[in-house]
């Protein structure tokens, strides 16, 4: 296919909190929950930001990184589990702060986890049948875990924004496959502030069956095999699954290693295996192969197999990189936590 | 703030977009539309600022009006763009970094709410240019 990524830009909010600090407020076992979850602190927004700030911030990374005009972008779509409205796009807002509007068209996308890399599908497909010159697609989230519930130790807020084109790749994607089902391990009903989850059910036949399906189908199809790929990037509600199913797969802890982002971010959601992905181009070099697959409860798996170019290295240091947002973060307590994820209501 | 209200301001707030005055060389945020030294003969054009400034004075607000009850307390200051106009914004930093003479720059984030039914406001506020 003749397109690809022509840039990206992410933002993760500056706060920090421990596994520890959460732990000690139920009582539970740090150490057990951190073994478990292989995840050790988590991203917290301030007061002030929640989905669209944190995808704004994301998306003019994302255009100030390759010096990209605005106006040739064509469609934005922004995919999230925490719109901050049940009825009111979050695109608007986003391509109103960007110089995007008012020639374009936009949506908000929902699939739990993997609306972002939808989100790519859909511009890959506008792209390249010329409706659009550029395509941006988002994945920003605050996810919420009940308090006391074990997705609070890794429900975290980021945000990641891909802008798809068929001039200047930095990234070229050789092709997508997903694998989707009915399956119900996670779901939010409207108006109800946290999420349900099926408990175990959540792991065999949602996230391994559809991430492993996925990441098969497009690797027949394309007649690869793992080891035809520089790194990989799985989506990561914690450490322990996408480690797990790289192995099922036959990929080594080498290749997801750049990647795994989420022992020190925690789960971004929507921005969980793009912001791997991310943390993955800023280190890639020309010819470098890529493969990546999300996944989003309700079920679904969207795998890529992506190639760098050589243009990787003109933008690489045009917006903040992965890892400049994880160094030097700022640890709060529970009670500040509680606040800024409006757990007190005031 | 109303929503009409905001909705007339949503450009300037988002992108920190006022006017610049192309005959005395005038930057103007809040935008006018009349240059105040040109009047009449001056040449009044959009213009988008960097965002780039420095903190002329602050404040630290511990009581605020209900929109913006849950941010307090909160850093109210008078930042000097690099381009010469000053305005009044939230600075976010912790209450024992901030200074006189700290460079900013500007961030997206929600300026207020109504309640859990209304608007949200969003706009511009600075940060630490270190972070
Ligand atoms: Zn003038």
């Amino acid at each position: 296919m003749n397109v690809g990524i022509v840039s990206y830009g992410v933002y993760i909010p500056r706060y920090r909190i421990k596994v520890e600090e959460i732990a000690k407020v139920w009582g539970a076992n740090a150490n057990s929950i951190i073994d478990g979850l292989m995840v050790y602190e988590k991203s917290v927004p301030d007061m002030d930001e929640d989905t669209i700030t944190i995808a704004v911030e994301a998306a003019r990374n994302a255009i100030n990184r390759a010096g990209i005009n605005p106006e040739k972008i064509g469609a934005i779509y922004t995919g999230s589990e925490s719109h901050p409205y049940a009825v009111k796009p979050s695109s608007t807002i986003v391509a109103e702060a960007v110089g995007a509007t008012p020639d374009l068209t936009l949506a908000d996308f929902e699939f739990a986890c993997k609306a972002g890399t939808a989100a790519i599908q859909t511009c890959m497909g506008m792209v390249d049948s010329d409706m659009i010159e550029l395509g941006m697609a988002i994945g920003s989230d605050v996810s919420q875990g009940a308090p006391g519930d074990a997705l609070e130790y890794t429900a975290a807020a980021g945000g990641v924004a891909y802008i798809l084109g068929k001039n200047n790749q930095v990234a070229n994607i050789e092709s997508t496959y997903s694998f989707t089902t009915d399956t119900p391990d996670f779901w939010r009903r409207e108006g109800m502030p946290y999420p349900e989850h099926g408990g175990r059910f959540t792991g065999e036949p949602g996230y391994f069956k559809h991430v492993t399906s996925a990441a098969q189908g497009l690797m027949e199809r394309m007649g690869t095999k793992p080891s035809d790929y520089d790194y990989a990037v799985f989506h990561q509600p914690n450490g322990k699954f996408p480690t797990r199913a790289a192995k099922m797969l036959g990929f080594t802890n080498e290749q997801i290693k750049p990647g795994l982002v989420v022992p020190r971010l925690g789960n971004t959601y929507s921005g969980s295996c793009m912001m791997g992905l991310a943390a993955t181009l800023d280190i890639a070099k020309a010819e470098d192969r890529i493969f990546m697959t999300s996944f989003g409860s309700g079920a679904g798996s969207d795998a890529f197999s992506f190639v760098v170019t050589d243009k990787i290295e003109e933008i690489r240091n045009g917006a903040p990189s992965v890892e400049k947002y994880l160094e030097n973060p700022i640890y709060i307590n529970y009670a500040t936590y509680a606040r800024h994820k409006g757990k007190i209501k005031l | 703030m109303s929503v009409p209200r905001f909705w007339r301001r949503l450009k300037n707030l988002y992108n920190l977009i006022g006017t610049h005055c192309k005959k005395c060389g005038g930057f103007f945020y809040p935008p006018r539309n009349m240059c105040p030294k040109c009047r009449r003969n001056g040449v009044i054009v959009p213009f988008k600022f960097k965002g780039a400034g420095e903190v002329v004075t602050f404040t630290i607000v511990h009581s605020a009006a209900k929109d913006y009850a849950k941010l307090t307390p909160y850093i109210l200051a008078i930042i000097k763009l690099d381009e010469g106009p000053r305005l009044t914004s939230q600075v976010i930093c912790s209450h024992e970094d901030i200074h006189i003479g700290m460079k900013v720059k500007s961030a997206f984030r929600k300026l207020g709410e109504e309640s859990d039914r209304g608007m949200i406001y969003y706009g511009t506020k600075f940060i630490p240019v270190e972070s």
